[in-house]
């Protein structure tokens, strides 16, 4: 980088100084490895809900199964909306790499909007199902089926939040080595729930519909 | 008004039994003491700066100590409860519906809330020393930890005296556990205290790992680490594979309880096996997370009081590494007579079995190190010595549980209890009690007084074979884990009554360690050298207690043992390379945010257990806000100017050099 950073106090940003620093730890690619290691114990937490919800799955309590509920239109549509803001958080990455402080916090606000209209897609889907009086309650497929889903969801609410906090420093503070590992942390996640939805979207909706 | 306050109250405290009053008064009055003390010294900005926000590595290890000490004495009281109620057939001192919540509180508390951070205690005052780093990895994220494990630790506590008690046994099966069964409030305190605290350790874990992984001193290679070090990263290795599946598995049993949801219960098509399973593949690791660092803790003491290199170092890592996965493959030896099919059985108790080979592998090792060495037997050595026969036995029974067939005999009897007493309490008490023997000096600058040792550790050994070799017999009596009394027709009192006494010797015991802890700080002898014990590794080549920013310079590592090869080299007169130049350490500031959060996560928690949005929302909007500040902050870390750092070091080795 050819401009040291400065901070608002008008020190040398810490961050820069380390790079600089040899012998030291990097601390940025420390915490983006840190970030690696709880993405696991994430996987685990949604592999032990994707465990109950393949053992209870037939357990329809006399109620509607997945073939009588899901409408798979909805959720190719909302699949792809997620693969789309995939691949536009892999931009946002680009243009932060060629320095493009504009291009990256469009991309990073697209990102956030095609998030936010999943959200919205999943929670109209979630009122449709309660409406046609498939509850939480009614049934441990379905109770399995909304903690699953809706826990992807859950991360996804809070992967918009956060990358909305990250645009807003980005306006402030530019790209600096901080932000940087910022958003290379937020986009590792985004792509980290549409691996998973890929999961959810195969196992509950493709094989739960055929 | 008056009259819904006073049914309100009647509820919401728990009435009508005088010991609890007497809990109610006696936390009152400390909480009362604890304030006016410290308003009348004026140490609320002393404690708020030095304690409360501190991310120092070292005062967070001391916190976790303290508290630990805490929850081992209550667990301790709950124990005696159980005991005294025991002693004789047909007594009536504790109900059995009493008698249910005091063994539950017992097992919660001793496993999470005095094993774990004793464990993560000992982490943090002592693996960033002995690999030669300033902090762990993420110094703010571990007062996070240290405040979301205490968070936890009262809101579970809390239940005593407000709402009511868990009396679900320590892993809460359903469907007992479920609403239907359990509609009070108590299995909602224990599944939030554990969460809450559950999430702490997680992180800790994921700290750990890259700490060890990525901090190391130059030239420290893996293989070249400390033992203990390696015990702790192959705990943490367990710790973030199977804590997850808790946090899932809780997580599941409150919407069971809280939205109605079917996954546990009995009606609706849930499945409560579905739960034993998936709490044991967490329940069975957890056991050997809070033991690996045991073994690392011996192989330390062992090979510094023997003046030795450690015996087969690389056998001994294997065999951690290998304890640790196989941990993963054992969980269904926990429910053998539940019907999973012989296949089933045959193969989880073939997975157990094998966990013995490593360990025979690491008690030969610990044995081949003391061979011809010039052992001295100070307390932390003689713990170590303790230890060696109390847990190559207690996994003997362990072997013969694991014998499917014969388990149906064993299965949740005293036989039961005993085994997992003699394991937990000869390995890993032991162990950190060794570990905190050891490790006390490099704390607080001082060693603890030897002779008032040597009677607590007697005391606990005495009274710990009198209590639980009793109950061996007692399992194979037919005495069931869990009841809470018997009658006299039974023939079983007189081992219950040596059980008790038993019990009550290491109560005694207990009390020896506390006296020991005050009497060696009035007669304060100050250890200048900062290595009293002749050691061998990193963390005795700096002063004690040490500074803030433990190593002046980072020390430059070419051997296992460096330190003693470092004292070596000295004494034969070899060249000490000169001391590279100071240069400014980078350090995180304090920060009151670890704290606000697990406040604000004990108000949700608390909200949860009794249904009050009112207080959840608040909650949680409190932990997300705090989030939030803590991202938003670009100003947390600052750097020790060279000069202050010479001043530190001058006045820490004047003595020393
Ligand atoms: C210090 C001496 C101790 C004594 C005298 C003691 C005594 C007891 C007793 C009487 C029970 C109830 C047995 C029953 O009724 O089934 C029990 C259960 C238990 N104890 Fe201890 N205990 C001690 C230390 C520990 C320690 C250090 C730990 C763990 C770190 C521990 C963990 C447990 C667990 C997990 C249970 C099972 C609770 C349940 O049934 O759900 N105990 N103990
Ligand atoms: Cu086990």
């Amino acid at each position: 980088m050819a401009q040291r950073n400065v901070n608002h106090a008008g020190q040398v940003s810490p961050a820069e100084l380390h790079s600089e620093d040899h012998g030291h730890p990097d601390m940025e690619e420390m915490r983006k490895f840190g970030f690696w290691i709880y993405l696991m114990t994430d996987i685990i937490i949604f592999g032990t809900l994707f465990a109950t919800y393949i053992v209870l799955k037939g357990n329809t309590n006399g109620g509607p199964g997945p073939a009588d509920l899901f409408q798979i239109g909805g959720i190719i549509v909302s699949t792809f909306i997620l693969l789309i803001s995939s691949y536009t958080s892999g931009l946002a990455v680009l243009a932060m790499h060629k320095g493009n402080r504009q291009a990256l916090m469009r991309w990073l606000g697209v990102t956030a909007l095609l998030g936010a209209a999943f959200i919205a897609m999943e929670v109209n889907e979630f009122i449709h199902l309660v409406g046609e009086g498939a509850t939480l309650s009614t049934s441990a497929f379905l109770s399995a089926f909304y903690t699953l889903v809706g826990t992807h969801g859950l991360h996804v609410l809070v992967g918009l939040v956060w990358m909305i906090a990250i645009i807003i420093q980005l306006g402030k503070h530019g790209i600096t080595p901080v932000t940087k590992r910022k958003v290379h942390i937020i986009s590792l996640f985004w792509h980290f729930l549409d691996v998973v939805w890929i999961f959810v979207f195969t196992i509950v909706y493709l094989m739960g519909v055929s | 008004m008056w009259e819904k306050v006073k049914s309100f109250a009647s509820e919401f405290f728990v009435t009508g039994d005088p010991m609890i009053y007497g809990a109610d008064v006696s936390i009152v009055l400390v909480t009362l003491a604890i304030i006016v003390g410290l308003s009348y010294f004026k140490k609320w900005g002393w404690l708020w700066r030095e304690w409360l926000t501190t991310v120092d590595h070292k005062k967070i290890g001391i916190m976790y100590i303290i508290a630990s000490f805490i929850m081992l004495f209550r667990g301790g009281v709950d124990a005696l409860l159980m005991r005294a109620q025991l002693a004789m057939p047909n007594m009536e001192f504790l109900a059995a519906d009493h008698y249910n919540q005091v063994f539950t509180t017992h097992g919660v508390i001793m496993i999470l809330f005095m094993a774990m951070p004793f464990m993560f205690g000992l982490f943090n005052v002592i693996v960033p020393l002995q690999i030669g780093a300033r902090d762990v990895a993420y110094p703010f994220l571990n007062a996070l930890s240290f405040w979301l494990f205490f968070s936890g630790a009262m809101l579970f506590n809390l239940s005593f005296v407000i709402g009511g008690s868990p009396d679900a046994g320590w892993l809460a099966y359903p469907p007992y556990s479920g609403l239907m069964h359990n509609p009070g409030v108590g299995q909602d305190f224990y599944i939030w205290g554990i969460q809450i605290s559950g999430i702490g350790s997680l992180m800790t874990g994921i700290n750990f790992i890259v700490t060890i992984l990525k901090m190391r001193a130059p030239g420290m290679k893996l293989m070249k680490m400390p033992m203990f070090p390696w015990s702790v990263l192959s705990s943490c290795i367990a710790i973030i594979f199977s804590f997850p599946i808790l946090t899932a598995t809780l997580a599941l049993l409150f919407l069971d309880r809280y939205a109605g949801a079917h996954f546990f219960t009995l009606d609706g098509g849930g499945n409560p096996m579905m739960y034993i399973n998936l709490i044991w593949m967490w329940g069975h690791p957890e056991v050997y997370i809070i033991v690996l660092p045991a073994f690392g803790i011996f192989s330390e003491i062992v090979s510094t009081f023997a003046k030795k290199k450690l015996f087969g170092y690389k056998s001994m890592v294997f065999a951690m590494i290998i304890i640790s996965v196989l941990s993963f493959l054992v969980w269904a030896h926990h429910f053998f007579t539940m019907g999973s099919g012989a296949d089933v059985n045959a193969f989880f108790a073939l997975t157990t079995m094998l966990i013995a080979i490593p360990t025979g592998v690491k008690v030969f090792n610990w044995l081949f190190t003391m061979f011809r060495g010039k052992i001295t037997f100070e307390t932390p050595m003689l713990w170590t010595i303790g230890f060696i026969p109390c847990f190559v036995t207690g996994g003997m029974t362990g072997v013969l549980l694991s014998v499917a067939p014969a388990d149906f005999q064993f299965h949740n009897s005293y036989f039961l209890v005993a085994h997992f007493h003699h394991v937990i309490i000869g390995g890993v008490v032991f162990g950190y009690f060794a570990g905190l023997y050891y490790w006390w000096p490099k704390l607080f600058g001082f060693k603890l007084n030897e002779r008032i040792g040597k009677w607590a550790f007697w005391l606990w050994n005495i009274g710990f074979y009198l209590c639980f070799m009793p109950q061996y017999v007692l399992g194979l009596m037919g005495m069931t884990r869990r009841v809470y009394t018997y009658g006299w027709d039974k023939g079983w009192w007189e081992m219950n009554l040596v059980s008790t006494i038993g019990a009550g010797f290491m109560g005694i015991a207990f009390l020896f360690q506390i006296w020991q802890i005050i009497y060696s700080v009035k007669h304060l002898k100050k250890d200048e050298t900062g290595d009293p014990w002749n050691g061998r590794t990193l963390e005795w080549s700096i002063p004690s207690p040490a500074p803030l920013y433990n190593f002046a310079t980072l020390p430059q590592v070419s051997d296992q043992d460096e330190w003693w090869e470092e004292k070596q080299r000295r004494a034969n007169g070899q060249q000490v390379p000169a001391k590279p130049v100071l240069e400014p350490i980078h350090m995180p500031k304090n920060s009151g945010i670890p704290i606000v959060m697990s406040m604000c996560w004990f108000l949700a928690g608390f909200g949860f257990v009794f249904h009050w949005q009112w207080l959840t929302i608040p909650g949680l909007i409190g932990v997300v806000a705090c989030m939030l500040v803590h991202s938003f902050n670009y100003n947390n870390d600052y750097y020790i100017p060279v000069d202050e750092i010479t001043r530190t070091e001058s006045e820490l080795r004047k003595v020393t050099s």
